[in-house]
Parts: structure tokens; sequence; C-alpha cells
């Protein structure tokens, strides 16, 4: 709160400064008049150690080039001086300098405006050193490669990893945990490497191909793909909708998920999934699949609510893409430096708008990314569709009909003082807003316009506008039925094929001068900048400084910050807890690593290894430290309750989508299709109506599409799937570097009475029953094989078949469950009511601690 | 005490608890099935003693004493037109007709209308109410009648002018996504009182917030601080009701399998998550029993019903929603959200307003005589009021259609009303223009109103912060102030 009683400064200084200017005093001696009162009530912030604003008075030239919002003294004019004006600021204009301090008393700015009018003169001899204080942070130091530590207990280690480990422990005096059981340890390897539990078949091959061959053959299943996916898709703020009001679908987001599913199956280094995804449209050739991946900047969140800033929204979106790329490669949150400098990190506000240049001379496009096998029968029968829906249109009068709004809305844009209606100017907007494209399309003249363009106008003014509220039909067009017009289009273009498309970047053909924008406005442009690397990191190489640049600089050898920040959240997949507990957060305000030697020999080894990804999965994987018992020990708890020390493994509950996916694969209803287009598994009637109107549809998949993997549910962000959300699936919203594992009474609903896990507890009776027939003991010993991967213990069966007792008499004496239904397929009605008790019971596994921790 | 974010608090339970725990966990193993379950949970938890972390819900201590206990926020989605509702303007009939003077139309933020559009006077008859004499429209008969419980705020005002964005600043203190919304930093704050229902209820009617579930969402601080929206068809609360076919008795069966099996597995692991895993289900099972008998209604007076109009249309949705929130409060429930949309009126204000006036004048104006009536409203601070306001000047998109006019956001100023919970009643605060433009009296920020009822529940709004990516966030950003003009 900036609550100064307004002063009559303006009046009482106007006065005071033509006393000092016109009377002749003495000459204004820096050192003696002024740098005194820099100290004391400037210098503080606008320094060597901090330059809010990007202002710094510490010297001549500094002062003169000013800060973001333009130079702070112009010689020989104190009224036209930004220095002054901020001192003099009136409270309604915003805060005046000093901040959150008292005014400086009149005399001393009635100085300051004297020393300029006689022209700011200031020895020279005082321009102290540039430095930046940050730079020691140890996150901007370019890592080495450390010794590996000799460790006195060398039997236990595996790989370097342990050693740095136990060197740890050691100095501790702490031991580690021994390794895991066998089954226990494959059930982990799986879950982590796949996000499935193993086949009942895969523990008979870790006892006959030993832990080596199980990895490798984990590593090269299609699942591995998926599951490293999963975690992309958080930190890359993944969605297939334009979140906000209205909440638009992209029916083609999918295709960016493809890409990285594939990327990592065939193991695309680091350094060119790095670079593909910043910019892989300028790699001189660029090929579909690297223009795809360039999708990685389009999960930006999108405005579309009418009335809505166009060019505000643009700003949003590429902040968005500035913090994401800072924070998912570099480890740095920069969005507080979009407004002001941040007090203690290394990122200046120039800083980000340096980095924001990059991003803001980009441009979206949607490209054509057909997948296998497309492309023939879309060319094959696109002269079909096209007769067919030339002569629908010509029926409804359409083309004319476009043409009179077309002329409408674009003198409504034009001439905003025209006549017409105002709805015009506001279809305008709408059609702008909505669509992207438009605004070029519709001011090409039809005849010059590319077929493109063509089907973006036509296809909208019938879906969205013909017939509709706004749109008065014009006389003598009154009886054409635009109900049945909007049906048969929308019938005529799902039984046509198209071709996939991609939501791509390029650089724009008209790129703007990037601006600081003084506190983040979009309305208030200050000084230029131009793109290049935060000053506390090394610079970029020679060369023009363009998105191709900034994405082979992040990956270059000199970075201290990605190798370190990529490693540490491969190493969070499989601990819980980075070396570095902030993953999102290397900066000052981050927390240290708890194992320094050891994040910066992955580091160097990743780089040395020419960022092979799966070689650092399998390192980690493979060491001692890795294959450690969960358990908790009594003294651990104690002495280390986060187990920052790895003196053994954790237990992490699963991730959302992998308790769907183990739970479907338990029950042998898993799809295991790897990639293409999402879907839409049951959700209870009504649960759309958390949306913003109807805008928000979910028809539900069928088939066994409804059994895909939880990767594949489609990510509405108004709408999160239920399941997803109440296991803590981030929003799609913002980068999520790190998911939270939290224990609600709404999880325990969801897995005893959602649907899909009903339906899968009484699949897994059924596949149990069929294969082992009545034998309830061998039944139970099966399910919960399937569900656990081991034999049960005695007490643990004796609980099985007492449960499975009393619910035989739970269900033989109260209502008949679902299976009622099937009764009409004429099977054997006893053995229907045998499964749904064998149902009820499987429903308890699925419910287990043990179920969903992976150990 | 609020715990300080700044120094994390230790993950796991501490040795001594985790051998406590062991002995009495064997003593429950042995003693009757039956017993165990409920006593062993809620002697855990009564001990801090479930999960990997104290109970996340459990009751703190507010900063100071408070006024309040509980919050029902009507939130009135859109931005019903104060100017034909709660502030009167008289003065604009002579204006009626005309452009805004150049000066006062000239940097005006405006979504859909131009500049010049023509100042619209309010056809809506204003008469004084109550003791206190303060001014309502003809259309909200109802809500005038509570005029003396009533504290309205005439000189709301936002930064916002669009929806998505100025229902987040209004939920969540600022435009941004990703922010945890006004229920889940009371329950941060606070806690939950009811160990069978969620915290922070939500309940919609109408046609659904522009902003969704991002006004209810916990954003950044941990999910178990989510608003619980609370669905008008099937299960209120998702999954609440057994699979097809189960009785109670079969779930109970299936809930004492999984406690005996999950008891098992933590004498292996000695893991509190299990603990704490085993806690959520008896807390299930409790939400499970303690659902119908608050969504059953048969308990209450007919002429309960009828006072909230739940059995009429057009106030059966918000009237059936006004009603719960009141049983919910009564339940111990922290803070319920209910969402009625929409008052976006670009076209038809006339018709429009009618028909949201009626659907929920006389709910809102119900559940405040009734929480006075049981002494609730001494503990419940009641708030009405939408994103933003809508302009003095006609949107007339169809010159030619008079039914069409309406009114486009405004975001200077705009109405709000309290009631309880600590608030002066009986009151008008702050004032606009004479043409209800601009404040010019104690203008109130959508961060003052958090902060003021933050501090109604005892909570210094500057010192509940949440230490996310490098910084302390709070509810109100860098900005608000309690009000002490709204504030008994």
């Amino acid at each position: 709160m900036y609550q100064h009683a307004v002063p009559a400064t303006r009046s009482i200084l106007a006065v005071l400064s033509m006393v000092v200017g016109f009377a002749q005093q003495p000459e204004i001696d820096f050192k003696r008049d002024i740098e005194p009162i820099f100290r004391q009530h400037c210098l503080g912030c606008h320094g060597s150690v901090q330059q809010q604003s990007g202002l710094s008075l510490d010297s001549r030239a500094d002062a003169l080039q000013g800060g973001y919002s333009g130079p702070a003294i112009t010689p020989g004019d104190s009224t036209g001086s930004r220095l002054v004006a901020m001192l003099e600021r009136p409270p309604d204009e915003g805060p005046a300098m000093p901040l959150g301090r008292d005014r400086l008393p009149p005399d001393q700015i009635a100085l300051l405006s004297a020393w300029i009018d006689q022209g700011a003169r200031w020895p020279e001899s005082d321009a102290p050193g540039q430095s930046s204080p940050q730079s020691d942070h140890w996150s901007l130091v370019r890592p080495v490669r450390p010794q590996v530590p000799p460790v006195k207990d060398g039997d236990w280690s595996r790989n370097p990893i342990d050693a740095f480990v136990a060197a740890r422990l050691e100095r501790e005096g702490l031991q580690p945990s021994p390794e895991a059981p066998p089954k226990v340890l494959l059930r982990r390897l799986s879950l982590d490497l796949t996000g499935l539990p193993p086949d009942v078949s895969d523990l008979a091959s870790l006892a006959s191909d030993g832990y080596e061959r199980v990895v490798e053959r984990l590593l090269a299943s299609p699942q591995y793909g998926e599951m490293q996916a999963l975690h992309w898709l958080d930190q890359a703020r993944f969605g297939e909708s334009d979140g906000y009001q209205a909440d638009f679908i992209r029916p083609y987001a999918w295709r960016w998920r493809h890409w990285v599913i594939d990327a990592f199956n065939r193991n695309l280094s680091f350094d060119r999934f790095t670079i593909e995804q910043i910019a892989g449209d300028l790699i001189p050739g660029a090929t579909v699949d690297q223009r795809v991946a360039t999708g990685f900047h389009r999960n930006s969140l999108h405005n579309r609510e009418g009335g809505f800033e166009l060019e505000m929204d643009r700003v949003e979106r590429t902040v968005d893409r500035t913090s994401a790329v800072a924070t998912v490669w570099l480890g740095l949150t920069v969005g507080c430096a979009r407004c002001h400098d941040h007090k203690f990190d290394p990122i200046t506000q120039k800083d980000f708008y340096r980095l924001y240049a990059f991003f803001n001379t980009a441009v979206e496009t949607d490209i054509e990314a057909p997948m296998p096998g497309e492309r023939a029968p879309y060319l094959e029968r696109r002269p079909e569709y096209e007769r067919l829906r030339d002569d629908l249109f010509r029926r409804y009068k359409v083309s004319e009909l476009q043409a009179y709004w077309e002329k409408r809305i674009l003198a409504a844009a034009k001439n905003p003082d025209s006549d017409l209606e105002p709805i015009w100017k506001v279809l305008w907007d709408l059609l702008v807003i909505e669509v992207d494209g438009s605004r070029e399309a519709v001011e090409t003249p039809p005849d010059r316009r590319t077929a493109r363009q063509r089907d973006l106008l036509s296809g909208y003014f019938v879906k969205s506008i013909v017939g509709g509220y706004d749109f008065q039909t014009p006389e003598g067009y009154e009886g054409l039925d635009f109900d049945a017009l909007k049906r048969d289009y929308r019938a005529l273009e799902k039984k046509f094929p198209n071709l996939t498309q991609a939501y791509a970047m390029m650089a724009s053909p008209d790129p703007p001068q990037t601006r600081v924008l003084l506190r983040g406005d979009y309305r208030r442009p200050g000084v230029p900048v131009e793109p290049a690397a935060p000053g506390a990191l090394p610079a970029l190489p020679e060369g023009k400084p363009d998105r191709l640049a900034l994405g082979r600089w992040l990956v270059s050898r000199d970075n201290p910050l990605t190798a370190r920040v990529i490693v540490n959240r491969v190493w969070q997949q499989y601990f819980g807890t980075g070396l570095v507990s902030t993953p999102e957060d290397f900066g000052t305000r981050g927390e240290r690593p708890s194992h320094p030697e050891l994040l910066d020999w992955l580091a160097v080894e990743f780089k040395d290894s020419g960022w092979d990804l799966k070689a650092l999965h399998r390192t980690i994987v493979t060491s001692a430290t890795y294959r450690q018992s969960s358990n908790l020990r009594p003294e651990l708890v104690q002495r280390d309750p986060n187990n920052l020390l790895l003196a053994r493994q954790s237990r992490l509950r699963l991730p959302a989508e992998s308790i769907r996916d183990a739970t479907l694969a338990a029950a042998g209803l898993l799809d295991r299709r790897v990639g293409g287009p999402s879907v839409r598994p049951y959700l209870p009637e009504g649960a759309t109506e958390i949306g913003f109107g109807d805008f928000v549809k979910w028809p539900q998949s069928s088939g066994v599409d409804r059994y895909r993997r939880g990767l594949y549910i489609f990510r509405q962000r108004t709408l999160p799937y239920p399941q997803l959300e109440t296991f803590d699936a981030p929003d799609t919203m913002q980068v999520a570097c790190k998911r939270e594992r939290s224990t609600t009474p709404l999880q325990a609903l969801t897995l005893l009475n959602d649907p899909v896990f009903v339906e899968a507890a009484r699949k897994l009776a059924e596949r149990v029953r069929a294969e082992v027939g009545d034998s309830v003991p061998e039944s139970l010993r099966l399910a919960f094989r399937l569900c656990l991967s081991r034999e049960p213990s005695q007490s643990e069966f004796e609980v099985l078949l007492r449960n499975h007792e009393r619910q035989r008499r739970n269900l033989s004496e109260g209502s008949k469950p679902a299976a009622e239904s099937d009764a009409r397929t004429g099977r054997d009605s006893l053995g229907e009511r045998e499964t749904d008790v064998l149902a009820a019971v499987a429903s308890v596994l699925l419910n287990l601690a043990e179920f969903l921790i992976r150990a | 005490m609020l715990r300080d974010r700044r120094e994390p608090p230790p993950r796991k339970a501490q040795v001594g608890a985790a051998t406590s725990l062991r002995s009495r966990r064997h003593f429950f193993q042995e003693s009757a099935c039956g017993l165990g379950s409920i006593a062993l949970a809620h002697l855990l938890a009564d001990d801090g003693l479930l999960g990997a972390e104290p109970d996340p819900l459990r009751v703190r201590d507010p900063h100071y004493r408070p006024t309040a206990k509980n919050v029902i926020f009507l939130f009135q989605a859109g931005g019903p037109s104060q100017l034909d509702l709660l502030d009167p303007k008289p003065e604009m009939q002579r204006w009626d007709g005309q452009p805004l003077p150049d000066f006062a139309a000239k940097d005006l933020e405006l979504a859909f209308i131009r500049h010049d559009a023509k100042i619209w006077a309010s056809p809506r008859r204003f008469d004084r109410h109550g003791e206190s004499g303060v001014e309502f429209s003809e259309l909200l008969p109802y809500t005038a009648q509570r005029a003396d419980d009533l504290c309205v705020v005439r000189s709301m005002t936002t930064d916002q002018i669009n929806h998505h964005t100025g229902q987040l600043a209004m939920a969540c203190g600022t435009p941004f996504v990703g922010h945890p919304s006004m229920g889940a930093w009371v329950l941060y704050g606070l806690g939950s009182e009811s160990r069978s229902l969620p915290g922070f209820v939500v309940l919609n009617s109408g046609t659904g917030a522009d902003a969704g579930s991002g006004i209810w969402s916990s954003g950044f601080l941990p999910s178990s601080y989510q608003g619980v929206p609370f669905r008008s068809q099937g299960d209120a609360v998702l999954y609440l009701s057994n699979p097809p076919g189960y009785s109670q008795a079969t779930q109970r069966a299936r809930l004492d399998a999984i406690r005996d099996l999950n008891a098992l597995s933590l004498e292996a692991s000695g893991d509190p998550e299990v603990e704490a895993r085993m806690a959520s289900y008896e807390l299930a099972f409790r939400m499970q029993v303690a659902a119908p008998e608050l969504l059953d209604f048969s308990s209450e007076p007919k002429a309960m019903l009828e006072a909230y109009g739940v059995e009429q249309e057009g106030t059966a949705q918000f009237g059936r929603n006004c009603l719960l929130a009141r049983r919910l409060v009564e339940r111990g429930v922290r803070f319920v959200q209910l969402i009625h949309a929409t008052w976006d009126h670009h076209v038809e204000l006339k018709s429009g307003i009618e028909r949201q006036c009626l659907a929920t004048d006389k709910p809102a104006a119900a559940l405040v005589a009734d929480l006075k009536q049981r002494g609730l409203l001494d503990s419940t601070l009641v708030v009405w009021g939408g994103e933003f306001g809508r302009t003095p000047m006609v949107e007339d998109r169809y010159p030619s259609r008079d039914a069409t006019r309406g009114r486009d956001h405004h975001r200077l100023a705009f109405s709000m009303w309290l009631a309880g919970g600590g608030v002066r009643p009986g009151q008008a605060v702050g004032r606009t223009d004479d043409l209800g433009l601009e404040v010019v009296d104690n203008p109130i920020g959508v961060n003052d109103l958090q902060a003021t009822i933050l501090h109604c529940l005892g909570l210094d709004h500057t010192k509940l912060t949440f230490r996310h990516q490098g910084r302390d966030f709070r509810l109100t950003d860098v900005r608000g102030r309690a009000v002490p003009e709204l504030l008994a």
C-alpha cells in the first residue's frame, strides 16, 4: 500500500527548480551533492547488486541508458527526466520512488533537478565494474566429471552410482538395505519402466535370463516409450483443449504425443529430442516429423472468450512458452521475472524478455501430418467428397449467404463507425478469435483463396453461423432448413477420411521487435531487446540468434543446467524424490542437491554418452542403490525420514494412469495398442455439467477403445477425467515437474465403486474361472497372483477364503448383482453367482495398498 | 498456529510413533474385527499419526479470534447487472439515450460495445426496505425483506473484464490458472471440522461457470484442499453409491477384507502410507453413510421446503442448493460454494435478469433467514455476487429489436452483498458516481473482499502463505486489506 499523503510537491518543486535553475546557483558537485542522495535512497535497488526494472545508477552511462522504461536522465532537461518524474509521481498514477518509503525531501529533489539541468556531470572514475553476484551459484557452474569415491564395502557396489551413495552412507555410519526379493524387484522394474505390472510369465524369465536381460527387454518394449511419454507430457503441460471458457478441443493434439512416444521408443538422443521440439521447423530440410515436434509449444492455453484482446492472448501464450522452456530444460522458474527483476535469482526482467524474444518471432501453424496409409485413400476419395459437398452447399445457397456474411463482417471490421448493426462486429470478432487463420482467409478475395482457406471459412460458416441466433437470414432465404444442412454436412464429414493434422510452429514472416513489457503488461512496451541467453549463463555462439540456436544452446556442452535438470527428473522417476528435491527450481531458492557429485557424474555421463536416454535409465535401474529393499528400517525412519540418504528404496504410490492400467491388465482387458488418437472412457451421466454451457462434450468411446491406457484418455482441460484427477494427475494448465501422491477417501470410492473398476473386478473373476474352473482356493490364488505378482501367505489366504464365504452369503441373500442381465445369454446362473462372489473378492485385491504402491 | 511452509514438515512418522502404532495395531487385530476398523482409524487420526504427514484436514487454530467459522459463497457467474439490482441511479434518467461524455469514455475498457454506446437508465424501480432503509430493486423482493441482515457493497471493482479471468480473480485472487481457490486456502488454513463430509463443497446450478473447475481448484496446494462438486444428478459425490447389487453388508465385507490384508502388509513394510490408506477407506465408508442422510430432505418441514422454493419450478435448482448449503454448514462443512450461471446479459437483459432473479432471489433470502433463525448466521458468512458488473451503456446488437437490449461487461464498479459472520448488517457501503460508471467512495477490490472474508475467519491474509516455485504465495497475491467498514 502506498498511502502517501498527497504532497504539494508539484507546485513547490516548480518554484524551487525555478529558483535553483534561474538564480545561477554555484555549480552542483556530483560527489558532494548527488552521490550521497543516490547512496542513501537509490542504490539499494538500482546499484551493483540489484538492478530493479533494469536500472542502475552506478555510472553516468548506466543512468543515461536507463531501465526498461527508457533513459532515467536526460541531461539538461530535468522535467523530461524519468528520474525526477518518478520521485514526484502523484499517487493516482502509481507508486513513487523510493518504493515503499517516504518521499525525498523537496530540497533533495530540487538538487537532483538542478544537477540534471546543468548537464548531469558525473566523474568517469566512479564507474564501478560489472559483476553478476549470482554466477557462482552451484547450478550455474558447469559440471565436471567427479572422481568416483573409493568405498570400503566394494561387494555391494554395482556401478559408480553406488560408490557415491555408499560413500555418503559410510560418512553417516549407515548400511544400505539388502537387495529386494526377485518378485518385488521384477514388479518394481516393470511398473517403473513400463507402467504395467509384470506378466506371470515374466517371473520365470527373471530366474532364467537374469536381471540385466529383463531390463533390456523392458527398455525395448513399446510400453517403455509410453511410460516416458507420461512423464514428459506432465512437463509439457499437454492438453487437448484450449482451456478457458468454451474450452474448444484440439482434435489433433494427439499427433504430438504420438511423436513423443515414438521418439522415446527409438531412443532419439536427448539433444535431438530437444532441438526438434524447440525448433524442428528451422532444421534445414525439416521433415514433417521434426515440424510435428514443435507441437511442444502448442500446448499453451488459448483464451478465445469473445471480447478478449487478441494481442493480450498472444502475449500470454508467448510468456507461457518462455516459462515452460526455462522450467523444463533449465530448471529455472522465470515467471516472476515477467513483471520485475528477481531479487535473488539469476534471471532479470531483461533476461526474461531476451528469452521471450525467441518465441515472440514464431507463429502458430497447423500442418498436414498424415499417419502411414492415410494419404492414398484421402486423395482417392477427395473428388467425390468435394462433389457431394458442393452439391449440398448449392442446395442451401451457402455461397450466396456466406458472401453476404463476409461482406457485412468485413465492412464492420474496416469501418467501426458504419451504420451496420453492431452484431456484425461481434460476428467478426468471434470469427477472428475462434478460428485460427480465419483473418487472412477472409481478407483474401474468394478467387485467390487456397483450398484450405476455402474449406476453413465455409466449414465454419455452415457449422457455426448460418441459421444461428446471431445471423438473421436475409430476405429470400427464409425457407431453407439449415438444421438439415448442418446435419447432412456433419454426416458427410464423418463419412470421408481426413488427413491427420498437427499443431506446429514456424518463423514469423513479419517478426515484431521484442520489447520489455513493463510490469508484464502487453500495453506497456519498454526498451527493445534482442534474443539472447540469460546473462548468468554462457552466451549463445556467434550467428543468428533464432530458436534453432536456442535449442542447440540448451544441449551444448557449456550449458551447466540442462543435463543436471534432466538426469535429476529421471532419477526422481525411480526414487520418488530427485537428488535436487525441487525439480522445477535449480535457482538460489531451490534446494541444494543431496548428492552433488552423483548429480554431476550422472550429468557428465549423460552428455558423454551422446545424451543417450536408455543408457541413463539402464545405469540407474541396474545399480545396487535401485535394487535395495524398500522396507522401512526403524533406525532410518528416525535418521532419514525423507530417504534422502538412499539407504533403502522408496515406496511410491502409482501414478493415476498406472492404477488404471494395472487394473485393466490384471483383468485381461487392457488394450495394448501404442500411440494414435485419444479415447473417452466411461463417464457417469451428467459429469460434463461442471463445464461451461454445453460446450464440453464427452462422446464415449466404444469397443476396445474403452480399455486403452490412461495415457490416451482425452485431456479436456476444464473437464479432467475424474479418476485421473482424483489420483493427482496434473491439471495440464502449467508445467508439472513432479506429481503429488495423496491419499484421500475419494480415491477409495473410485476404486470401490467406479464402474470401470467394478467391471475390471468382474472380468478378472471371469478370467480366473475360465482358467481354473470351480475350485475356489485355486481361483483365489490365481487372482492374487495376477494382481500382486506373488503367492498369498497362509494368513492372507485365510482372509480371502473367509471373505469369499462371507460374500457368498451376502450375495445369495440380498438383491442380485449386475450379472443378472447376463441371464438372458442363457449361461449357467449358478456359475454366474459364483463369478459375482469371486468378483467381490477380486475387487478387494484391486484395492490393496500393495496393489497401489510400488515397493 | 499455522505451519510455516518455509520449513517443510517431516514427511514420515517418527520412529517412536511407529513403535507405539505397532503395538496398538496388534491389539486391534486381536480384538473383534468389527470393533477394530473405525476405532483404529479414529485413534490414529486423533494422534496425528496417520500417513506420511499429519492429516492435512485436521482442524487448525486461526491467527486470531474469528467471527465466522463457515462461509457460503453464492457465486453469481456472468456478471449480474448491479444497475438493475442493487445500485440505484435515478440521475441516469437525465442522460438516457446519450453517449458518455468524452472524458469518461476515452480510456474505458469494454469487451463488446463501442465507446459511443448510449446510456441506458435502468427501467427498474428501487425502494427503501427495512429499518435500515437500504434500497433494492423490484427484481429482488425477497432479498429486500432481509435488508436489515445484509451489508450491501456498491463499490466493488476488479481488474478483469472477461469472464474466465474475472472469475479466477474473484475465486482465486489472481487471473492466472493454477492458483488455489478461496475455499482451498480456507481449508489449508483452518482444516475441516467434518469427519464424514468434504470440507469444501461446490454446488452448481444453471449453465455452468465460464472458468469451470478452476474456481474450486486446489491449484498448487495439496489436492486434499480441492473443492468437491456435488452433482445434481446421480451420486452427489462421484462413485458414492455401492456398485449395483451390493448391499451395505457386501460393501462392509469388502472393506473388512481390505483392512485385514492391508494390516498384514503394514506389518511387513512398516509403511505409514499403508496406514493412511486404511484410514481413507474408513472415511470413504463414513461418507457413504453420511451423504444419504444429508441429501434426504424428508425431515425438513413443508414450510421450509416452500420457503427455499425447493418444490417449485424455476427456484428448484438453486433452492435445493441453498438448503443443502445450510445442511452442509450444520454438519461442519467449512466452505460451501454455490455457482449459479449465467447473468451474462449482453442481449435480452430484461427477460434474462427476470429469469435469474426468479430462480435465485427467494432461495438466497430464505437461506439468510433460515441461518438467522437457527443461530447459525452468527458463525456463517454468506456472500452474494459475480465476477464483475455491467455497463451503464446499452449493448444493442440488434437496434431494430427492442427486447434484445443488454449491457456489456463492466469492471470499474459493481455490487455484492454479505451477511452474517461478523459483517455489519443493515447498511450499504461505498458509492458510485451518478452514472454508476466509477466508484467515488471506498473502492473495494476483489483482493480486499478476500482479505475481509479471511479476516472474518480469523485469518490474516498476509500470513496465510504457501511456498511454491520459490515464492510465498497468498490468496490476495500482493494486495488486499480487510475493509473495516464492512465489519461489525
